[in-house]
């Protein structure tokens, strides 16, 4: 018989529950209690969680930590409890999760000095969603942790009510991705009508073999829908821009950080477990390689036309989703562990680009690069620091963004995907190209005045409503502090000696189907071979500063634009395609709900018209 | 197996759908989400019914059951569901209220706060 017994079988359920509790607590008495306290309260509720799930994270790198909740352990592979399953990986993402969530409250504690604890409470129900959601090891639940993450999610956005754009993005926000999760849901019931349970590793071990039939197709496409939609692939990503562009900064950091990257996770893991015994690999990769370049593209091209600068950076990270899918999407451990790595690094770099976004709007009123133009000559930490963000974007080495990067554009080459470098270097170059050129105008007064020449028609963001009650003066430290922090996190994963071996490492038992179901269903644990490799190669320190130095290129062409010879009638023409992109991006809700049945069309096809054949 | 509360399912899942796409009127767009989730529960319910079988409920808990009864799984799934769509209609709505008083509409149409 064997046992679940395990020194860390305890702390995936602990880590769920500690952030509910206290969050409860808050709400009750947070409007009585004084706001350091309430601070206080949430930053040591954040900090317990992240210490707890770094304890289950070592521990998970000697296999993975299982818990049948109840101790209702299966008996001959059969069980109707619920499973935590921890792997490197799942804890990973979680940990990510709590360490963002802890910065971002150290960053609140001067921010948002209007709100009593209700804020601190939704954080905290949004952390206990998330680690929730990636530690979970069935279906059903993580469509209960999807939905608590998302409810949370929907609030934080409105958080600041008075503003009429932050309660229409939030109310986009929320009707999408409601939809997509009751596509889910259906798909999650067509799972369980085909196999009577919904624990992963139980669908697993009965689907293995099976023909892909019309009814799995269905529940691999329905599933997938409402997962790809949280991680905003084109065309499900429109609710992103308009949710991060109103929602205040620091939970613009755990949107773009960890929550996007959740939604991958999500329809990865999925497919890996469930159904990657199931349909064969190539209709798959296809289908993510399609999507992936895709997204990649809309969103470098959208990030480089907005002027304000929290959207700029939203459709920046739907450009860098989109290469997460295209590296994850390889389906191979090296593809994985790049999109693993560049996810860590963007987590940390977007994160502090997000509250240097909050820095300018608490400073100057505003996040409109052509309102601002020359604002903060003045300051002088500040800018050096939205320089390294921009740069660390574009994937400089030794920045965790470069190193993701690297082995993301090498597994691709591996492949026999040539295009891979010349996408990531395109894509990373042009969205650190967008954020260099709006610091360029900001802070450093460069390019000539962009305000004779600004159109009327774009979001602006020079209505934003500030989240403090007076201007800043001076940037406190429980701001900077975070900031730094969060680029230094980004530089360490692609310094850290073993980075990469750890990654690839995380990424076998990832991919490992066979042994996940095997190990949660009662068989012991094994692990798996660890190879030492290189964080770096030749050519992927080249292609990092060469994206670095495009980005610098870009920002300047953008700046300094060079006069050419070409007629009115050219120019109408080459920007004809990028308007009617802008166009599609129309902030209305029904727009959206059409786009994602196009999605959800174009998935079923790229999934279920080669399995014909 | 009876196919007509599968097609039911879909109708509500895409109808509901579809009246967002359509909608004039926010809270009308939160009501067809609303629809679009009850297309969930006929389906769930759909899937753990059977023809003839009785309540899930049992005499004493450890006693073996004696005649079919359909499956407390997707009754306890649905549940959870209505839980779920209560709380995001709540919040939906009171954001299309919220929505009502700043922009003076609630037509998206109307809205044009976030555009390209």
């Amino acid at each position: 018989m064997p046992t679940f017994d395990h020194g860390a079988a305890d702390i995936p359920a602990l880590a769920i529950t500690i952030p509910i509790l206290v969050a409860c607590l808050l709400v009750a008495f947070g409007r009585r209690i004084p706001r350091p306290v309430v601070d206080s309260v949430a930053l040591a509720a954040a900090l317990t969680v992240l210490g707890l799930l770094a304890a289950l994270l070592a521990s998970s790198s000697h296999g993975r930590v299982v818990s049948w909740t109840a101790r209702w352990v299966p008996e001959h592979g059969y069980s109707v409890g619920i499973v935590l399953v921890a792997d490197p990986v799942g804890a990973g993402v979680a940990v990510l999760a709590a360490a963002l969530v802890a910065l971002a409250l150290l960053y609140s504690w001067h921010y948002l000095s209007s709100v009593s604890g209700h804020f601190h409470a939704l954080m905290l129900l949004f952390l206990a969603g998330m680690v929730g959601f990636a530690l979970t090891g069935d279906l059903f639940n993580m469509f209960v942790f999807f939905e608590l993450m998302g409810a949370s999610a929907y609030a934080l956005t409105g958080m600041k009510i008075e503003d009429p754009t932050a309660v229409q993005g939030a109310l986009n926000f929320g009707i999408i991705n409601s939809l997509g999760a009751y596509v889910s849901l259906s798909g999650v019931a067509l799972l369980y009508a085909r196999v009577g349970n919904l624990s992963l590793p139980q669908l697993s071990a009965a689907l293995a073999g099976h023909r892909p039939d019309a009814l799995l197709i269905a529940g691999f496409v329905a599933v997938s829908t409402g997962f790809l939609v949280k991680g905003a692939l084109a065309p499900f990503h429109f609710w992103l821009a308009d949710a991060h562009a109103v929602a205040p900064a620091p939970v613009c950091v755990l949107f773009s950080g960890v929550m996007v990257p959740l939604g991958l996770y999500g329809a990865l893991r999925v497919y890996w477990i469930v159904f990657a015994r199931v349909f064969p690999h190539g209709e798959i990769r296809r289908a993510f390689l399609v999507l992936g370049v895709l997204t990649a593209l809309v969103g470098a091209v959208m990030c480089f036309g907005q002027r304000h600068f929290k959207r700029l950076l939203a459709y920046s990270t739907i450009a860098h989703v989109g290469l997460f899918v295209v590296a994850a999407g390889l389906l191979s451990a090296s593809g994985t562990a790049g999109a693993l790595l560049y996810i860590a690094g963007h987590a940390g770099v977007k994160a502090a680009l997000f509250l240097l976004g909050g820095v300018m709007l608490d400073r100057y009123g505003g996040v409109d690069e052509v309102e601002l133009w020359g604002r903060g000559r003045d300051a002088r930490v500040i800018p050096w620091l939205f320089v390294a963000g921009g740069i660390a974007l574009a994937g400089l080495p030794p920045f965790g963004t470069g190193l993701g990067k690297a082995v993301s554009e090498e597994a691709g080459s591996h492949a026999g995907y040539g295009w891979f470098p010349v996408l990531f270097v395109a894509v990373s170059a042009i969205t650190g190209g967008a954020v260099l050129r709006a610091t360029g105008r900001v802070y450093f007064g460069l390019g000539a005045d962009p305000r004779s020449r600004a159109h009327g028609s774009e979001t602006s963001g020079s209505h934003e409503r500030s989240d403090v009650d007076q201007p800043l003066r001076r940037v406190p430290l429980t701001m900077l502090v975070p900031i730094v922090g969060l680029l230094l996190g980004a530089l360490a994963v692609g310094v850290l000696p073993g980075a990469h071996t750890a990654a690839e490492y995380a990424a076998g038992y990832f991919l490992d189907s066979g042994g996940y179901t095997a190990q949660a269903l009662g068989s012991a644990g094994h692990v798996l071979h660890q190879t030492p490799l290189p964080n770096w190669t030749g050519l992927g320190v080249g292609l990092g500063l060469l994206s670095a130095a495009l980005a610098l290129a870009i920002a300047a062409v953008a700046l300094y634009p060079p006069k050419l010879r070409v007629g009115e009638r050219t120019t109408r023409v080459a920007r004809a395609p990028i308007i009617a992109l802008h166009r599609i991006h129309s902030g209305h809700v029904g727009d959206y709900v059409a786009w994602m049945f196009v999605g959800i069309a174009a998935l079923s096809a790229l999934v279920a018209l080669p399995l014909q054949r | 197996m009876n196919v007509y509360p599968y097609l039911v399912a879909v109708f509500l899942l895409v109808i509901g759908a579809f009246g967002i796409a359509r909608s004039h009127n926010l809270i009308h767009a939160v009501g067809c989400l609303s629809v679009a989730q009850a297309g969930t529960y006929v389906l769930l319910l759909a899937v753990g019914y059977q023809h003839g079988a009785g309540a899930p409920v049992f005499g004493s808990p450890a006693s073996t059951p004696t005649r079919n009864v359909s499956d407390p799984f997707v009754q306890a799934m649905a549940l959870t569901d209505v839980v779920v769509s209560a709380t995001v209609t709540a919040l939906l709505l009171a954001l299309s209220v919220q929505i009502g008083k700043r922009h003076g509409t609630v037509d998206p149409d109307e809205l044009s706060a976030l555009q390209g």
